[in-house]
């Protein structure tokens, strides 16, 4: 995402109503403060990216946000109303898909198969196939996807990063507004990595929502507008793409802290 | 080709790493012939070798039969190699729906024959039950015994090699209890009563009926393929070329004609004249199409090859997988029901205290492996456990045409059952490392 228009986001930022509104969120286990009154904000249409070190807080606050667990502590608001997210159903009826880093998968069925697993149409009471095969080509053109060579291929067959995108066209098939990726591009190459960055935009230049756990701070200057900053379980902040770099983002992350005189407020 | 294919999405800036992608999905990749036969040699150097290993093994084996002994291609002998492999082929059927899982039902032999043997005493006097009603429940035992099992697997947790392994000495043991009780057994074995039972493996068709049959059936074959072909075209979907189509119907017309022919030619000599299709034939026929169906063709059997290959995934999904699971087990034991009361207990006439449950549970598990279904799940087909469990009957066959003893029989099928493993775990090996 360039500069300018993470820029124009920002702003839209101030005056629109979040989709998702987390305030104050805690989460412990037994004697472990994982979570500690952690607000976030992600807005439609926007690439929020979540760094933080090992143990910060990442996987847990994606499990919650995704119903794996509820927070102990805090409100959670869904288009400006206050939700209950107690399972993984409720957070998929409200429009959230998550990923996770090992994609969930069938390696023995093919891309169709996969996409519709669990909610084939039926056609006489058999499959429809033809049916999943014109909305799974439908949605992966949408989205761009333009390298698998069949549709009717095995998943196991495919490269790491057109399984993130089967992944992700699996997720929007239905209807999705804010998809959790965690780590997409961990394991993958140069070119598949930037595939999947080409993914997480044009999903958002769609109006979903897009979070993004990564490591990798290359990958999230490149296609975050915001970025949030987990220290020890709670929030340093949310700062816009453009107003870090790499070096102070790192800062962040390590200290928790901005150290010269120069810190950019962080959006609390 | 790429630019060509509807079906891929269009590639404009394709990187040369995907294209190098191994195109496993055989037909609808070919837009004519050639490109088929190039897709398919590609996916065989690939190590997903498919039938090809087994037709070539089979077509070597015969070879080597008929070497020894020329009796073998008697049409007398083929048709009784076509009435032998129906046990086997039914008994494979039964271990797919588990394997598909990455399970194992080790006692599917022994619970047919328990089975075989309530219909047996049922129909026999005192009871007199019509054989029908008798069949019936003789098949809802077994099904109820792959209730009791499936549910200590899929509730309890507990492995399904162990359960069935149970089975296999439980209801061995209670086949020989319900044989000692029924005072209809002699000599430790009930004898059938019903002749319509009897009529499944030694009666056939008649000549005609056979031809009108087979006609009707590759009739179907066609117009189930010309349909499906002309809706995806409709569609606009990738298409296989319609010469493989054609191809396909005239090797399923060919094939009905020669196995027709075998059967129809006289097989009893002078004196008595025998000839026709054997029942059992469209018997196998109906339950083939029935679970390729089920498995191909409805949501159950899209959920049992997921959760074969990833049960977390299918789980995530939202699909009920203990469900899944308890039904194949069900659906294992009533086709195990229905190799051993219909066709182990036709041909032989009766069911005894010497049947041996574990030798028929390796044959089944060979057929099915042999065929090219995989023991760690998620790959196999119905039709496949058909040519293993002809493989299984021809060599079985064929060596105690050319006097091997039993000794040299169970040899022989354990090395054959090896190698069928070693290829499938071989090309697992090949699959898993891309």
């Amino acid at each position: 995402m360039s500069t300018s228009s993470a820029e124009a986001r920002s702003q839209d930022r101030a005056s629109a109503t979040p989709l998702l509104r987390l305030s104050k969120v805690d989460k412990h286990f037994g004697p472990v403060q994982a979570l500690t009154g952690v607000d976030l904000a992600i807005y439609p249409g926007e690439v929020l990216a979540l760094v933080g070190d090992n143990g910060a807080g990442k996987s847990t606050m994606i499990k919650t946000i995704s119903g794996i667990w509820a927070p102990d502590g805090g409100q959670v608001y869904w288009d400006g109303k206050e939700v209950h997210v107690r399972n993984p159903r409720d957070a998929s009826a409200l429009g959230i898909a998550t990923m996770y880093q090992d994609l969930a998968l069938c390696d023995n069925l093919d891309i169709v198969q996969n996409m519709f697993l669990g909610r084939e149409p039926r056609r006489f009471g058999l499959l429809d196939e033809t049916a999943m095969e014109i909305a799974a080509r439908k949605t992966l053109s949408d989205l761009s996807v333009t390298t698998v060579r069949s549709i009717r291929q095995p998943v196991g067959s495919l490269s790491g990063g057109q399984r993130q995108a089967v992944a992700v066209a699996r997720a929007v098939l239905e209807d999705v507004r804010l998809v959790i990726m965690d780590e997409p591009t961990a394991a993958l190459g140069v070119s598949q990595t930037a595939m999947v960055l080409n993914l997480v935009k044009t999903l958002s230049d769609s109006g979903v929502a897009v979070l993004i756990i990564s490591h990798n701070l290359v990958d999230v200057f490149k296609v975050a507008d915001h970025i949030a900053v987990l220290y020890l379980g709670q929030l340093v902040g949310t700062y816009p793409a453009g107003e870090l770099d790499t070096q102070r983002a790192v800062e962040l992350i390590t200290t928790g802290a901005l150290g010269g005189s120069s810190a950019a407020e962080g959006r609390k | 080709m790429t630019s060509t294919d509807p079906g891929a999405v269009a590639a404009p800036d394709v990187p040369p790493a995907d294209v190098a992608a191994v195109v496993a999905s055989n037909e609808l990749v070919a837009d004519s012939f050639s490109e088929y036969l190039s897709a398919q040699w590609k996916r065989i150097r690939s190590g997903e070798s498919g039938t090809l290993p087994v037709v070539v093994g089979l077509i070597i084996i015969v070879a080597i039969f008929q070497a020894k002994n020329s009796r073998f291609d008697s049409t007398g002998n083929l048709t009784n190699l076509i009435e032998q492999s129906g046990v086997f082929i039914l008994l494979g059927m039964a271990e797919v729906f588990v394997l598909l899982l990455g399970e194992i039902d080790l006692s599917t032999g022994f619970v047919g024959a328990v089975g075989a043997a309530i219909t047996a005493e049922l129909n026999a006097p005192p009871h007199n039950v019509n054989w029908f009603l008798a069949v019936l429940a003789g098949l809802a035992a077994c099904a109820a015994i792959g209730l009791i099992q499936g549910l200590l697997i899929t509730r309890l947790g507990l492995p399904s090699f162990v359960v069935t392994l149970a089975g296999l000495l439980g209801w061995g043991g209670f086949l020989l209890y319900l044989i000692q009780h029924d005072k209809q057994a002699t000599g430790g074995s009930i004898v059938i009563n019903s002749s319509v039972l009897n009529d499944i493996v030694n009666g056939s068709l008649s000549n005609t009926a056979g031809w009108i049959v087979i006609l009707i059936a590759v009739a179907a074959f066609a117009a189930t393929s010309l349909l499906r072909h002309r809706r995806r075209q409709a569609n606009g979907l990738v298409t296989a070329p319609l010469s493989l189509l054609v191809l396909k119907v005239a090797g399923v017309a060919a094939a009905g004609i020669v196995l027709v022919l075998v059967c129809n030619a006289n097989r009893g000599g002078a004196l008595v004249h025998l000839s026709g299709v054997p029942w059992v034939v469209p018997l196998l026929a109906v339950v083939l199409v029935v679970y390729s169906v089920l498995l191909g063709r409805m949501r159950f059997g899209r959920y049992v090859y997921a959760i074969g290959g990833n049960a977390e995934a299918a789980r995530r999904a939202g699909i009920r997988t203990n469900r899944v699971r308890l039904l194949s087990f069900v659906l294992c034991s009533f086709t195990a029901g229905l190799a051993i009361i219909l066709v182990y207990f036709s041909e032989l006439g009766s069911i005894s205290s010497d049947f041996d449950g574990g030798n028929y549970v390796l044959y089944a598990v060979a057929a099915a492996v042999i065929g090219g279904t995989s023991l760690f799940g998620g790959r196999g087909k119905m039709s496949f456990a058909v040519l293993g469990g002809i493989v299984i009957a021809t060599i079985y066959n064929g060596m105690a045409l050319i006097a091997i003893g039993a000794a040299g029989q169970e040899m022989v099928i354990a090395i054959v059952l090896l190698a069928a493993v070693t290829v499938d775990a071989v090309a697992h090996r090949g699959i898993s490392r891309r």
